[in-house]
């Protein structure tokens, strides 16, 4: 149809020369047949495992992961190459530790006698000048606190290089002798130091028997009960692992019961307080049963009574003496009188 | 019907997976156009009341996050011929949406336009013995359908109930625990040529997917195109696509008729190509970009560079020479081509008795609706009542898929998540339970395990 339009030039077609082509214009030879668009097979099956997130997950984490551990693991396979690592690392440790800020040059103590800031001194495992990272101070101080002399202490560093500790010792309150020795304890009833001789420490009270030192704490309350009598109390004897014996000058003794001697003991200061029953010729006053006070009454005393009921005399080994010579009637009466009434007055105790 | 039902209870299961699971692929494999468009479902839920947003036909669960379309190859009248070529279109496809959805897909259902389409009626009727109707009634009113010889290599598309009767009250659509002696059902059955829907099922095989479902394009171009009121009162869709113009009638929300013209807008396209000796890429271009169906004085002097055509072959195929046509040659090519292909939809509707139906609404849609001009001509041919109708706005869809072309695959989407009651949905009734028993529970074993 458009052809027609080129028809009006020369009529005679055989003498038209071939159409000039622009260079442009040449026919291209035939290229590679346009590529299909869509992914072969292969590309796609890759493409769709690639979408599943197990896939995904392991080529994203596992793949690297695996690789950093694979080179890590072939590095350190040679046992030079770790050895220099270790080492290297240690040394480094080292540096930073044995750095000058960081070391402990001297050890101040505050609070102690001289026997045990010295073995404190001796407690200490690193000898000084130390880096501050090889003293463990919780495991000192418990170390520490397993001295008996030594009730607590603070440990600290301070600036300056210096390992600071404040010790509290343990203050001495009662002694005890016991079969082995003489000890110092605490009103805790905690060991504090052992002593040759009584004599060391006389502003102490004496406590004794087996199993004395663990009750320091009852013993110490007894003894700041018994006020009146302190001046005449030598010391507390633990009997039997159970209960307390007061025991006083002349040989008297006060017998406590196991449980609750506190307020038996005020009795008995009671009953002295109101009669004098201590200043007499009285052995012991036996408040074991608390309903029940007894008297154990001295020989002399026993005597005269003897003499006063026209009994023979007891010796000091406890058997009769043949009646030698006569006991004086009024005296008798006089006592008899006197150990009557103090008699008949524990039995109607209750 | 006994294996077409199996097949179909798999497929329904699987799609029923996938829809748990959360990704589904829809694939319309055209004869001039493949298009997948990837849909994820969040369950309801994702709009709430005050939204405004109602559940739309089961719309709203769903939305489109991977879409791709390319050009098909190896497709002729909507039926693969080459299986190869299409396989890599389809994985084409399929690749280009998943790398947009970001997700692997492994469930598609997927359109069949051609193979021959026939729809038969079918009905079915059994006395109700408790008085009232069951889902044992409904089953076995399915089943005492007499179904007719479909012919050899015949399978079964859709077969779905469209309308039931009890006693006397027809035109109930679901008839569950309703009075009465007697339960009818009108069944409408879709068979299509078993060959095409086996070669379907292969290519999907081969792109390690799995057939999730298949829909008949006219059908499912129905559901995108025809608005409710369409659906309900009466209307056909005509989906005008490259190689198969697809007619299907609705008639009270159900499909009642499908058939195939085996002409489409490729034969428009050839007939450009023959008739104004253009390659056929030109000739495509030609009935894009300057076509129409009505002449006007002004398009004789309208002419058109036919050598110089983006995308085409290069002028130097003509050696040189420059030649035009005018938009006035192209119309006399094109409009005796549509003519003929709306004459064949005219033959298919009066077939089907459209002139009964009590609306006569047509709606075009499909790729070679979009000619200019159609509906002035359609309406001359098919009648008064005709729209160039656009398929549904759904929830993530690219504005370039909203096209009429596209109107089959919006219509699976819809179908997927809101499918309409199919016979193998209700419970066969089992004649020989024991041995069938077995087999069934054989077969969920394999399927399951």
């Amino acid at each position: 149809m458009s052809g027609l339009i080129h028809r009006q030039g020369p009529q005679n077609v055989a003498h038209r020369l071939a159409p000039v082509r622009r260079a442009g214009a040449r026919p291209q030879p035939a290229g590679a047949p346009r590529r299909e668009p869509g992914p072969s097979r292969l590309a796609y099956r890759l493409n769709r495992m690639w979408l599943r997130p197990l896939y995904r997950r392991l080529f994203r984490l596992g793949l690297p992961a695996f690789l950093v551990c694979m080179v890590a693991g072939l590095y350190l396979a040679d046992d030079t190459r770790r050895a220099n690592l270790s080492g290297g690392l240690t040394a480094m440790v080292d540096r930073i530790q044995s750095r000058d800020a960081f070391m402990v040059k001297t050890m101040q103590i505050e609070g102690a006698s001289a026997a045990v800031d010295k073995g404190l001194r001796a407690m200490l495992p690193v000898t000084l000048p130390a880096s501050s990272f090889d003293i463990d101070l919780p495991a000192l101080r418990t170390q520490i606190e397993l001295l008996d002399a030594v009730e607590h202490v603070d440990l600290r560093i301070k600036p300056g290089g210096i390992l600071s500790a404040v010790v509290t010792e343990r203050q001495p309150a009662v002694l005890w002798r016991h079969a082995r020795g003489i000890e110092l304890m605490d009103r805790t009833g905690h060991r504090v130091a052992s002593v040759t001789s009584r004599d060391l420490r006389s502003d102490l009270p004496v406590i004794a028997g087996e199993g004395a030192g663990e009750r320091a704490a009852e013993a110490l309350a007894l003894i700041g009960a018994a006020g009146p009598i302190l001046p005449r109390l030598r010391g507390l004897e633990r009997m039997g692992e159970r209960r307390w014996d007061l025991v006083l000058d002349r040989g008297q003794r006060i017998m406590l019961p196991a449980d609750r001697p506190l307020p038996a003991l005020e009795h008995a200061l009671s009953l002295d307080r109101a009669d004098g029953l201590l200043s007499r010729d009285v052995i012991a006053v036996d408040l074991r049963d608390p309903q029940r006070p007894v008297l154990r009454i001295g020989l002399t005393a026993q005597n005269r009574l003897r003499r006063a009921q026209g009994l023979p005399e007891l010796g000091p080994d406890g058997r009769e003496i043949e009646p030698e010579d006569d006991a004086p009637a009024a005296g008798a009466a006089a006592t008899g009188k006197d150990t009557g009434k103090r008699g008949g007055r524990p039995a109607r105790q209750g | 019907m006994r294996d077409l039902y199996e097949t179909q209870r798999v497929m329904r299961q699987m799609r029923r997976q996938a829809m748990t699971r959360g990704v589904l692929a829809v694939l319309d494999i055209g004869t001039s156009k493949i298009t997948c468009i990837v849909l994820q479902f969040d369950g309801p839920g994702q709009f709430r009341e005050t939204d405004g947003v109602g559940p739309m036909a089961g719309q709203s669960s769903f939305r489109v996050i991977g879409q791709f379309t390319t050009q098909s190859r190896g497709v002729r009248y909507g039926e693969i011929e080459t299986m190869a070529e299409t396989e890599r279109c389809v994985r084409h496809a399929i690749q280009g949406a998943q790398k947009q959805a970001g997700v692997r897909v492994d469930h598609v259902i997927a359109t069949i336009s051609g193979a021959r389409p026939s729809s038969y009626g079918l009905a079915g009727e059994v006395p109700l013995k408790s008085g009232k109707v069951t889902d044992e009634d409904v089953g076995g009113a399915l089943a005492s359908c007499d179904a007719p010889d479909f012919g050899r290599n015949r399978t079964v598309l859709h077969a779905q109930p469209v309308n039931f009767a009890v006693d006397a009250r027809s035109g109930l659509s679901d008839p569950r625990d309703i009075v009465g002696n007697r339960l009818a059902v009108d069944v409408h059955v879709l068979t299509i040529d078993s060959g095409a829907a086996t070669n379907l099922f292969h290519c999907i095989r081969r792109c390690d997917l799995e057939l999730a479902g298949v829909g008949s394009a006219a059908y499912a171009a129905g559901r995108a195109a025809l608005v409710e009121d369409e659906q309900e009162l009466g209307a056909a869709c005509v989906d005008m696509g490259g190689g198969v113009t697809g007619v299907s009638l609705f008639l009270k929300k159900h499909m009642i008729f499908a058939d195939a013209v085996r002409m489409g807008g490729d034969l428009v396209t050839r007939d450009i190509s023959q008739g104004l000796r253009v390659p056929m890429a030109t000739a495509e271009w030609l009935k894009t970009r300057h076509g129409g169906l009505e002449a006007t004085g002004r398009d004789d002097r309208e002419m058109i560079d036919v050598t110089n055509v983006p995308g085409a072959a290069s002028a130097e195929d003509w050696d040189g020479e420059r030649r035009s046509v005018s938009r006035a040659d192209l119309i006399g090519i094109m409009r005796p081509r549509v003519e003929e292909i709306l004459d064949g939809v005219r033959e298919v509707l009066d077939a089907a008795g459209f002139d009964q139906m009590p609306s006569r609404q047509v709606v075009l849609t499909g790729g070679a609706s979009q000619i200019p001009g159609l509906d002035t001509l359609a309406a001359r041919i098919l009648g008064q009542n005709v729209r160039v109708g656009r398929p549904l706005r759904i929830h993530g869809l690219a504005q370039q898929h909203t096209a009429p072309c596209h109107a089959a695959t919006v219509g699976l989407a819809l179908h997927a998540a809101n499918p309409q009651d199919e016979w193998w949905d209700f419970e066969m009734p089992m004649e020989r339970a024991g041995v069938v028993g077995l087999r069934r529970a054989y077969r969920w074993f394999r399927n399951n395990w």
